[in-house]
């Protein structure tokens, strides 16, 4: 099973700054002196201190900006950065050490207004970036191989009907006709949400597309693409999930209705996908059916007595 | 009913617990007859397989009548003798087509747990933690089997439960260590550990057409029943007076290393010296959740361009692992839990043809209700134990 969850991930301008703070740092604690030497301040040791000190946040925010899926905090710490540096080359051109260089200096405020530019404009990409993806919401895609044809599993996934068996958050889906349906899912404390859906796209043995009518509590949609896997091997089954949850209340409901982690139900979803395709039902143990914590003993009371045949 | 349950690190209690059902329509019920304890049941007991939980029913090795089956089960009956394979099986995903019955695609329902552990998931496994899907096992008086269409072996012919329980487990597991060898004739394959799957890997390698078979382990009784099986020569690795492993195989083998090294041991390795130290003590923090002990002096004393086949149980990850050798010698590396079901019939025709002997390792026999002392006999090698077999 392979997967993507996608949010915002620094662009190549936010990744550009990120190793530029990460090179600067570098050079900066490894040679303060040559540093201090390159944009002209005097070499005194708190110059030099202070560089080093300028290294280590310079490679605080690098360190920052790469390693977050959302840079923005870390990029407008660069902007605070930037503003600092340049206080104190214009406070280095104002005083009046013998062993300063005034040209250098020049260079090196020119330097760092440019980068504050640059700064100042990642920064505010990756806020309204940042803005834009709570907009859109929660976007998941995860896929799994089924060892059937493209037309059998296209046909049972096309049958929404089906979908409750295999995702576990569903309550029932209603074919309502028309390319409408209505579905029904289950929520903690007993309640549930329900919209209507229409199909948006379809194309027999590879693509449906559907989505949430206006106005429905939770505005969702998804997209299943079925591909055929090389070598004899079945279908690819590519799910793209869309969801965005509402506010206040209900939003936290809603939450914890596609679970805490949206990509691990749909992994978990599309496995019981496969399970049901291939084996005929959803494969269960002790530990998947029993309640609490004691999930390797078998249940206490008969789950579901029609299943055995009652041989005995 | 009564069964063998994980209670916390080395404690089991045998308890009073519900009854199985039939929750699968291609289920079955069995009532056990007879259930052995596996080595690898010891990593549980040692607490060195996550995702315990107290309570979990133990057992992998287990075989009995059918008291139960669900509807979709065609070819059983109420009545039939069978062995159960450990691995959970569906038949239909593209491993079970490929007879690679140990990755099946869909018998583990935790499948996410060992998806981040491992990278992809793994199969069912009875009685063997929630990472290998929270099934209950086979130390109890009757058990639920899924896919009984798939994994179950018919037992008929009057075979003792001592002649045919090990297909379930360790006779399989041994045989697939010495297939994977891919034995030439002329070929010397080395051994570590004596165990029951080491000695049944010795005795296959044999049948298998080599020409020497190396045991290596600690306790002499052990490397006598290798040696009993088929095992040509011994290594007793706490008798070596400052030669190493390695440098014994060696001087055996006119410089070249075995061919062909099997570990039949695992991540609980022992051995003497700072090497068993260093790793006892990273495990006892957590640092590393196997002692990869055997397998490193595995490598190391394989002949250039040989095959190092593991069997022995490994959880999670190891430290100093010597790639170096198995690059830069051109080593082949063969691993795996066995795909029983691929080798239960082909084993059982070698027993009734008199080829192998599985009784020749059980040196324990008791009742359900004495599980506790068998776990404790068993780690500790008292009286000379080998293999417990539980009669229930």
């Amino acid at each position: 099973m392979t997967s993507t969850m996608e949010r915002e991930s620094p662009d190549t301008l936010s990744r550009g700054l990120g190793v530029f703070s990460l090179a600067l740092g570098a050079a900066q604690v490894a040679s303060p002196r040559g540093l201090v030497n390159l944009v002209g301040m005097e070499d005194t040791k708190r110059n030099r201190d202070l560089m080093l000190a300028l290294g280590l946040r310079e490679l605080a925010s690098g360190v920052g900006i790469l390693s977050q899926r959302q840079p923005a905090g870390w990029l407008q710490a660069r902007v605070g950065g930037d503003v600092m540096d340049l206080a104190l080359l214009g406070s280095a051109l104002a005083t009046d050490g013998r062993n300063r260089d005034r040209k250098r200096l020049g260079i090196a405020i020119a330097a760092v207004a440019g980068v504050l530019a640059l700064d100042v404009l990642a920064a505010r990409r990756a806020t309204d970036g940042r803005r834009a993806g709570e907009r859109s919401g929660i976007h998941v895609a995860r896929s799994v191989t089924v060892l059937r044809s493209p037309e059998e599993v296209y046909a049972f996934w096309r049958d929404f009907q089906n979908l409750p068996r295999f995702m576990r958050h569903l309550e029932s889906v209603h074919v309502t006709g028309d390319g409408r349906s209505h579905w029904r899912a289950k929520a903690p404390a007993g309640m549930s949400v329900e919209w209507d859906a229409e199909m948006v796209a379809e194309r027999p043995n590879e693509l449906i597309v559907w989505r949430s009518l206006p106005g429905s509590t939770v505005p969702n949609s998804g997209q299943v693409r079925f591909v055929e896997a090389p070598g004899g091997r079945g279908t690819e089954v590519h799910l793209e999930l869309r969801y965005a949850p509402p506010g206040g209340k209900l939003g936290a409901v809603v939450a914890k209705l596609f679970g805490e982690e949206p990509g691990q139900q749909a992994a978990d979803d599309l496995r019981r996908f496969k399970q049901v395709m291939e084996t005929g039902e959803v494969v269960r143990s002790d530990a998947s059916i029993h309640r609490h914590m004691h999930p390797a003993q078998p249940p206490e009371e008969p789950v579901s007595p029609e299943l055995a045949g009652r041989t005995s | 009913m009564k069964a063998n349950c994980w209670m916390g690190v080395q404690k089991v209690e045998v308890r009073d617990v519900p009854d199985p059902q039939i929750l699968n329509q291609r289920d079955c019920i069995v009532r056990v007859t007879s259930s052995a304890i596996c080595g690898s049941d010891l990593h549980l007991y040692d607490g060195y397989v996550p995702f315990m939980e107290a309570g979990d029913i133990l057992g992998h090795e287990f075989m009995g009548e059918v008291v139960e089956v669900g509807r979709a089960v065609k070819n059983l009956k109420v009545g039939d003798r069978v062995v159960v394979p450990f691995p959970i099986a569906c038949g239909d995903c593209a491993a079970c087509r490929a007879e690679a019955y140990s990755l099946c695609e869909n018998s583990n329902p935790n499948a996410k747990i060992p998806e981040k552990l491992f990278g992809h998931p793994v199969c069912g496994i009875f009685g063997y933690s929630h990472l290998t899907g929270g099934f209950a096992g086979g130390q109890a008086e009757y058990v639920r089997v899924p896919f009984a269409d798939v994994g179950p072996l018919k037992i008929e012919n009057g075979f003792s439960d001592d002649q045919v329980l090990f297909l379930s487990d360790i006779l399989p597991t041994g045989y697939m260590g010495a297939e994977m060898c891919d034995i030439q004739p002329g070929e010397v394959v080395a051994v570590w550990g004596a165990g029951p799957v080491g000695v049944f890997a010795a005795a296959s390698a044999k049948l298998l057409g080599a020409e020497r078979v190396i045991a290596i382990d600690r306790f002499d009784y052990r490397l006598q029943m290798a040696s009993r099986a088929g095992a040509t020569d011994v290594v007793n690795y706490e008798r070596l007076d400052g030669t190493t492993v390695v440098e014994a195989l060696n001087e055996m083998t006119g410089g070249r290393g075995p061919d062909k090294c099997i570990d039949a041991v695992g991540m609980e390795a022992h051995a003497p010296g700072l090497a068993y130290v260093y790793d006892r003590a990273k495990q006892a923090l957590r640092l590393e959740t196997g002692r990869p002990i055997a397998l490193r002096e595995a490598i190391m004393a394989c002949r250039s361009g040989g095959t190092v086949s593991v069997i022995g149980v490994y959880g999670g990850f190891v430290d100093k692992f010597p790639m170096g050798s198995v690059m830069n010698r051109s080593l082949t590396i063969k691993t795996g839990q066995c795909h029983v079901q691929r080798y239960m019939r082909p084993l059982l025709d070698r027993i009734e043809r008199g080829e192998i002997d599985p009784t020749m390792v059980i040196t324990h026999r008791m009742p359900l209700d004495e599980a506790p002392r068998g776990f404790d006999v068993f780690l500790n090698k008292r009286d000379n134990c080998e293999k417990v077999v539980l009669r229930i």
